[in-house]
């Protein structure tokens, strides 16, 4: 099968990586994280953009380290003694019981070390698993396709988006502006002398942005009654209200029923309309939406398929995904979850490849049209 | 299609109107030029047409303007949006989206078009346009030229009957200028929309305009008329007008090729004479070398093996296209920017290793966006703190202004004042410290005629002072008028270096309108032609 280069629905990348990165929650087994890790990479480095948000992978696979390693620093700082093997001995101290009888230092033992490690290791996947979504899934491409409601709110975080780069090459070239008139570029006083311009140009752009903006036709209104509109914003927000309840009566345990599943369906139910409301009143229309079809549906179920095996596995209590760190044992690979892996990896081959978008720069000269045609002129 | 009724713009605050009783008919179909001095209310004038004057600046509007039959008093700049597009000045300051084909698509969005009229339309733009091949490209990849043209078919797909655009060729290259106004040739011969556009650079666009708008500034009356006409009196013009006006033409040509069939006589007149150039200092002190010097952004190159030398006393001009490595070269000479290999050095040192001070002293930049060297609030305070930076004596900034701008205030924002105004304070700024090396990157960029013979007239007293001058530009008329000698850049080697006269003439796309209009013979500036006649006319 030969699939044409396009861009996936960014919503489908999401719905993988959450699935992925859900899997990741539901087990401690490290030979099962780092496979995690490895699908996760394998598809990235198969279906990544050419962009500069393709490249945030390595990013967070860096952070993930520094989690871990952060995470085992905390254990053996701060965290009880676990187990009975003991690796380094270390001098410790606990403090008086006014101060939580907290516990520095100490004897490095091993099962708490492997506590640590396994831990760290769960939260550094789930962070790679959302890098790998950064990577693949453009975020402009994204908010394309947040509800029509909601399209003011994603053409200012577009904006933010192509902002912060600006700032950043602003930054730089008021550098060499105080490099030329013969002052120090490190220092506070550098800092403090740039700033103000920096805001300023950020400022003026914005003023220019927003005056184009304008004159094409940005925030133009239909003919929609102004009760409409306000009946629209009062259901939404009643809606997210409401099913903000809902989930925080889910969640707590002693809270009574009607504040749970109840309110989260009624609240739901009232954001959708309103959101439908307003996703008809609109007069602005999108061009070219991405499309969900075949691939898309494969893709995100490559993800939630992995994430409800693990799920039941994990709930099943099955072997294999917990590994004992006390007493140590080596963890096990269990079939099925290596199966669900094996599926959450096809996204790498099933998702059609991205198109190069530069694909024509090598003809940026010859886009330029007349070449200069030499002319003798002699005197 | 346009329609002003005595109109009248006053800015708040301010008790003269920019605008004073305006009453002007702009006919379908037509290209119309509007030209002015820099500050003159031209920007106003363009703005009023889609209403963001008043409606997003602020200020008060008397009398009526008409679109079509929308009167812009009731129309918000959003409601014209379908009947007016409007391209910025800068135009990546008014991209919305990040890659060209949404960009194309972003207005028509806007208005609410059904999906496959869009689809259609922005096929069409981006064959009218020749974006096909770049159209999945990130918007801050494209070079100045593809930029542009962008920006105009963003409006251009909504299909506006009018179209409004502020200066769309001063930051382009000789090519990529003639490429963005050939399109807007097209638009108004097949399509038939109407095409307002403000530009300082006379001598690329007079051909085409069918009618010009004189904006004089100070609240005087505009005039308007057919550009043969206006341009007979205009204080402004390109070197075929004043080089016509000069032989006596008649009529008037305003393009190379009318202006090259009337000038049989006036060629036989200067047979035998050679153009006066500005005399160079005899003893070479070479002043800045590069020897085979290579810079890389990331992986992509930008400077190839360049090896180039500046002498005492010299004006050399930096040519080529945009992106070609003008800026790279000017920034390597002052060690900023990513380090180069091979040799940089700048009065026998490497400008790298030298210390603020010591660097101010011995070469000085002045950048593509002046404003980024000025930080002070006002101008006073940037002259006192240039001399601190410059350990020169009090007063030495203030008074190089005094002699060059004479009309500048001390109280006043360096930000209030106009583009031109600021290039030449930037210029004092960098010359209190007299660094014998003056590079200048793109100075003339947005001036109008005045303010460039001011720092033409500038820049050839330093050179006669004994520094050396590197300007790059894409200006070849002030090419022609100062500089000595051109190097050519072409993606990032030398592909021509050479006296002036030699160089630019050799070549259509560089050659300044003079060169044209008097090969085979070697004439690049009016002024030439004319001492030459007064010679002759004395000797005869």
């Amino acid at each position: 099968m030969r699939l044409d280069a396009r861009w996936l629905h960014p919503g489908a990348w999401w719905v993988w990586a959450l699935g992925l990165a859900a899997a990741a929650s539901r087990t401690t087994n490290p030979l099962l994280l780092l496979l995690i890790i490895g699908v996760a990479a394998i598809v990235v480095q198969a279906r990544r953009p050419d962009e500069p948000w393709g490249r945030s992978f390595t990013f967070f696979v860096k952070l993930g380290i520094v989690v871990i390693v952060v995470r085992i620093a905390v254990q053996l700082l701060f965290g009880a003694a676990v187990g009975t093997t003991t690796l380094v001995e270390l001098p410790g101290a606990t403090l008086p019981t006014w101060l939580a009888g907290v516990r520095l230092g100490g004897d490095v033992m091993l099962e708490s070390l492997l506590m640590a490690l396994y831990d760290g290791l769960r939260l550094a996947t789930i962070l790679i698993c959302i890098g790998a979504a950064n990577s693949l899934a453009s975020p402009t491409r994204l908010l394309k396709s947040v509800p029509a409601a909601l399209y003011e709110l994603g053409v200012s975080v577009v904006v933010a988006l192509t902002f912060t780069p600006q700032l950043v090459a602003d930054v730089d070239r008021l550098r060499t502006a105080r490099r030329l008139r013969g002052r120090r570029t490190t220092g506070m006083r550098a800092i403090a002398g740039s700033a103000i311009p920096v805001l300023e140009g950020a400022l003026e752009r914005s003023v220019t942005l927003a005056a184009a903006m304008d004159s094409r036709g940005y925030g133009r209104r239909g003919d929609i009654p102004r009760r409409d509109r306000h009946v629209t914003s009062a259901l939404l927000l009643g809606g997210l209200v409401t099913a903000c309840i809902g989930v925080f009566g889910l969640v707590s345990a002693d809270s009574p029923v009607v504040l749970g599943l109840p309110m989260l369906v009624l609240g739901t139910v009232a954001t959708v309309i309103a959101l439908a409301r307003a996703g008809r009143s609109r007069v602005r229309t999108r061009y070219r939406p991405d499309p969900w079809s075949a691939p898309e549906w494969w893709v995100s179920l490559a993800g939630a398929s992995t994430a409800v095996a693990f799920s039941v596995a994990a709930w099943l209590g099955a072997a294999g995904m917990t590994t004992s760190f006390d007493p140590p044992a080596w963890p096990e690979l269990p079939w099925f979850a290596v199966i669900a892996l094996l599926i959450a990896a096809t996204p790498a081959v099933t998702a059609p490849p991205v198109p190069s978008g530069d694909s024509s720069s090598g003809s940026a000269l010859a886009d330029r049209g007349t070449a200069p045609v030499q002319m003798e002129v002699s005197a | 299609m346009i329609v002003f009724e005595d109109v009248s713009i006053t800015y708040p605050g301010q008790d003269r109107p920019v605008l004073g009783h305006v009453n002007l008919q702009i006919p379908e179909g037509e290209l119309v030029l509007v030209v002015g001095r820099t500050g003159s209310g031209k920007t106003t004038f363009l703005r009023a047409i889609n209403g963001l004057v008043p409606h997003f600046t602020g200020g008060m509007l008397t009398g009526r303007i008409l679109i079509d039959g929308r009167d812009t008093a009731t129309h918000p700049p959003r409601e014209l949006a379908d009947l007016v597009g409007v391209v910025p000045q800068d135009p990546m300051s008014g991209f919305v989206t990040d890659i060209v084909e949404d960009e194309l698509a972003y207005g028509m969005e806007c208005l609410g078009l059904a999906p496959d009229v869009m689809r259609r339309r922005v096929e069409e733009t981006l064959d009218l346009l020749g974006l096909a091949d770049i159209r999945h490209r990130a918007l801050r990849t494209l070079s100045g030229g593809q930029r542009q043209r962008v920006a105009i078919g963003a409006v251009l797909s909504t299909h506006p009957k009018v179209l409004v655009l502020d200066e769309p060729t001063s930051a382009l290259d000789p090519g990529a200028a003639e490429e963005v106004l050939a399109a807007l040739q097209r638009l108004v011969h097949d399509l038939g929309v109407t095409v307002v556009m403000a530009e300082h650079r006379l001598e690329r666009v007079v051909q085409y305009a069918d009618q010009i708008v004189l904006v004089p500034g100070g609240g005087l009356p505009i005039t308007a008329g057919a550009p043969a006409e206006m341009m007979r009196t205009a204080p402004i013009a390109p070197p075929v007008v004043e080089l016509a006006r000069l032989a006596g033409w008649q009529p008037l040509p305003l393009s190379v090729r009318d202006a090259r069939r009337a000038a049989g006589s006036l060629r036989d007149l200067l047979v035998g004479q050679q153009p006066r150039l500005r005399a160079v200092t005899a003893e070479q002190i070479t002043l800045a070398t590069t020897t085979d010097a290579s810079v890389r952004y990331g992986t992509r190159p930008a400077l190839r093996h360049v090896s180039v030398s500046a002498h005492a006393g010299e004006i050399v001009a930096l040519m080529g296209r945009n992106g070609a490595g003008k800026s790279t070269l000017l920034n390597a000479l002052v060690g900023v920017g990513p380090e180069p290999t091979g040799s940089v050095r700048v009065n026998g040192s490497d400008p790298r290793t030298l210390s603020g001070s010591e660097l101010v002293h011995a070469v000085g930049l002045v950048p593509q966006e002046p404003a980024d060297l000025l930080e002070a609030t006002t101008v006073a305070e940037e002259c006192r703190t240039s001399d601190r930076d410059a350990a020169a004596e009090p007063g030495t900034t203030r008074a190089l202004l005094a002699l060059m701008a004479p009309e500048i205030e001390d109280g006043i924002h360096p930000r209030d004042l106009s583009e031109g105004q600021r290039l030449l304070l930037v210029l004092c700024i960098i010359l209190a410290a007299r660094p014998p090396l003056l590079l200048l990157d793109e100075p003339t960029r947005g001036l109008d005629y005045p303010t460039k013979a001011r720092l033409a007239t500038a820049l050839a007293d330093l050179a006669d002072a004994g520094h050396a001058i590197v300007l790059a530009t894409h200006d070849v008329e002030l090419v022609a008028e100062i500089a000595d000698r051109v190097v050519i850049l072409a993606d990032g080697e030398i592909v021509a270096d050479g006296a002036t006269s030699h160089v630019v003439t050799s070549s259509p796309m560089f050659a300044p309108q003079v060169a044209k209009i008097l090969a085979p013979q070697s004439w690049l500036t009016v002024q030439q032609v004319a001492l030459a006649l007064d010679e002759s006319e004395a000797a005869g």
